[in-house]
């Protein structure tokens, strides 16, 4: 457009002449109707019986300037006036018909319907209803489908589960060691403070060993598989989703459950324990700085540790892993597969991923509890 | 409608390369004010990136573009808000923004560079809609239309702030004759009423004879303009055997 904000003039203005009529005046592009529309609209409002616009003075007029026409006209129509547009130059009179031509009215809804407060609670139960059997439905078809996996394994894609191994374990691998090793570090430094008052920090090796390979390792791993893998997985297949990839995919006569989400489960599952592994070695190396700096030597640490730890925590450690692993690569391929239409969805179902993901863990956690608990070990 | 004197968009020496790969080599031509300009040339002949690179979206490896009179390329900041903000691009997918109903898709522009009351947007916008026919829809997501009504409401977006150039990519493909005809009219009377320039990138043949003042060919091969001019003249009298199977609609075999 060839209009130049940048030269201060008086743009447009709009006067009233001693007959009441509207006199419209200058550039009625969109930074001249900003000047004007209010005082028009008011100064329309004040006067009474017919409205007279006169748009000789109007040197340019553009989608804008024949808004402005269009609600004054409208405002006309609304109190039961007559508006009479005159001195429009012949090409402006033409761009106002074009504009008119097609408009039914002004006063359309241009917003979503008002939906009551009752009506809100009761879509949302409904909402979570469907999202519970839903999820109880994702869950019977993706043990179908791992079950058949692992029937035949020659219909399993693993040139896709070595991949994901590769992004979602070895490239995780740097941030889980650092992770493992800052909470080793600091775990065993906090207890040590307490533990020192009563000259029992030679069993930090034994609170550090319980706690990280039965409880921290598995949940820390398995929250940092959430936001890391299981938001990609959501992503990734929410894109697919949303580019119409899985319609082609179901049109194929290939199942997206067994095509998609059944690789990316089982290299979760490969991956997790090796990763949960991984962070307890780290942790354990952090716990080692703090003992070693409290005097004892590293031989003392490690048959420390080598006497406090069973066998039966780390099997329970990687038990819970690989459940966790499930929960977390199961909810980030169905929120994927869940997407809507549109960007905004995709970031809708990687939120919920991770949602979702993080409480199942926290549940299957609080079950593992009980049950190594009723189960004594 | 065409004013005469400076072309509104000079395109002088641009080469365009992705990488290494040279797609457009040393490519020079004007476009007149209020004219519909087309750019054609078979799939792969680098028209989209063309056009990509007319409207700032990647910089090309040599060459300017020129928007009345201004270099593109190298303006940045302030003056090259302003000439982004002197033309409107309807692409061809439509990418509307899937969060924002369609009136609020038009009045997204008006809303961030303009001072206009909250009304008077919500009119123009609603006028930008009835023009393209979507007048009773504004109030829905882009998702809940079908493809062409999309296409629509994205050249209802691209005026928003009135441009006097509108580029266009592929505006018909994908919609039914009658849609596609009437599209051809509405940007017809666009250019006439309001003397918008269209720059277009298209193969639809019945488009391209309806709406084309002039039109470019791009070439594969040579990466550079093979014909330009009007396009009944290029069907009858061009030069090059493969300009005109193209505009004839043959395959390569019947003409040897």
């Amino acid at each position: 457009m060839s209009g130049h904000p940048e030269v201060l003039t008086i743009i447009a203005a709009v006067t009233a002449d001693a007959a009441g009529r509207l006199v419209l005046s200058g550039r009625l592009d969109s930074a001249g109707v900003a000047l004007v529309w209010t005082p028009a609209l008011a100064l329309a409002a004040g006067s009474r019986g017919e409205l007279g616009v006169d748009c000789s003075a109007v040197t340019y007029l553009d989608g804008a300037g024949a808004s402005l026409l269009v609600r004054l006209r409208q405002l006309c129509v609304e109190t039961g006036r007559e508006c009479a547009l005159a001195g429009l130059a012949q090409d402006q009179a033409a761009l106002l018909a074009l504009y008119t031509a097609g408009l039914e009215s002004l006063a359309a809804e241009t917003s979503r319907p008002h939906i009551s407060y009752l009506e809100q609670v009761g879509r949302f139960g409904v909402r979570m209803w469907r999202d519970v059997s839903d999820l109880v439905g994702f869950l019977g078809e993706s043990s179908v489908a791992l079950g058949r996996a692992m029937a035949s394994p020659g219909l399993v894609r693993w040139k896709d589960v070595w991949s994901t191994c590769e992004t979602a374990g070895v490239n995780a691998m740097p941030i889980i060691g650092l992770i493992g090793f800052l909470m080793g570090l600091i775990m065993a430094f906090q207890s040590a403070i307490p533990l020192k008052r009563f000259g029992a920090d030679i069993f930090i090796p034994d609170m550090l060993g319980i706690s990280m390979l039965r409880e921290l390792g598995p949940l820390v791993t398995a929250i940092l598989l959430a936001g890391r893998s299981g938001a990609a997985f959501a992503a990734e297949i929410g894109t697919m989703k949303v580019n119409e990839e899985v319609s082609a995919l179901t049109t194929m006569g290939l199942d997206p459950l067994r095509f998609l989400a059944v690789p990316r489960v089982l290299a979760a599952l490969f991956v997790t324990p090796i990763l949960t592994i991984f962070f307890n070695l780290f942790a354990f190396i952090g716990g080692a700085f703090v003992v070693s700096s409290l005097g004892y030597t590293l031989t003392t640490y490690l048959t420390r540790l080598q006497a406090s730890v069973t066998v039966g925590d780390i099997a329970t450690g990687l038990i819970k892993a690989m459940v966790f692993s499930l929960l977390v690569a199961g909810i980030g391929c169905r929120s994927g597969l869940t997407t809507g239409t549109g960007a905004s969805a995709v970031g809708a179902s990687t939120t919920a991923s991770v949602v979702a993901g993080l409480i199942l863990i926290a549940v299957a956690d609080g079950l593992f509890a009980v049950l190594f608990y009723a189960m004594g070990i | 409608m065409a004013e005469t004197g400076q072309p509104i968009i000079s395109v002088r020496h641009l080469t365009a390369a992705y990488g290494g790969r040279v797609i457009i080599d040393d490519v020079s031509f004007d476009v007149a004010r209020g004219e519909v300009f087309v750019i054609l040339g078979g799939s792969g002949s680098g028209k989209s990136t063309l056009l990509k690179h007319m409207i700032g979206l990647y910089p090309p490896a040599s060459g300017e573009v020129l928007i009345e009179g201004r270099d593109l390329i190298q303006a940045f900041g302030d003056e090259r808000e302003r000439i982004l903000r002197s033309f409107g691009v309807g692409y061809q997918s439509g990418a509307l923004f899937g969060s924002m109903t369609l009136i609020e898709n038009v009045r997204l522009p008006l809303e961030e560079f303009t001072d206009l009351p909250e009304e008077a947007m919500n009119v123009i916008a609603r006028l930008k809609l009835s023009l393209v026919g979507l007048g009773p829809f504004a109030g829905l997501m882009p998702a809940e239309l079908s493809g062409g009504m999309q296409k629509r409401a994205a050249i209802a977006r691209a005026m928003a702030l009135d441009p006097g150039i509108i580029f266009l990519d592929e505006p018909s493909a994908g919609l039914d004759p009658i849609t596609s005809a009437e599209l051809d009219h509405l940007i017809l009377s666009l250019r006439d009423t309001l003397g918008i320039t269209f720059v277009v990138v298209t193969h639809e043949l019945a488009s391209i004879y309806a709406i084309a003042d002039r039109v470019i060919m791009l070439d594969k091969r040579t990466k550079k303009i093979i014909a330009e001019g009007r396009p009944e003249e290029l069907r009858d009298h061009a030069a090059d055997p493969w300009v005109r199977r193209f505009f004839n609609r043959q395959a390569s075999e019947t003409e040897e």
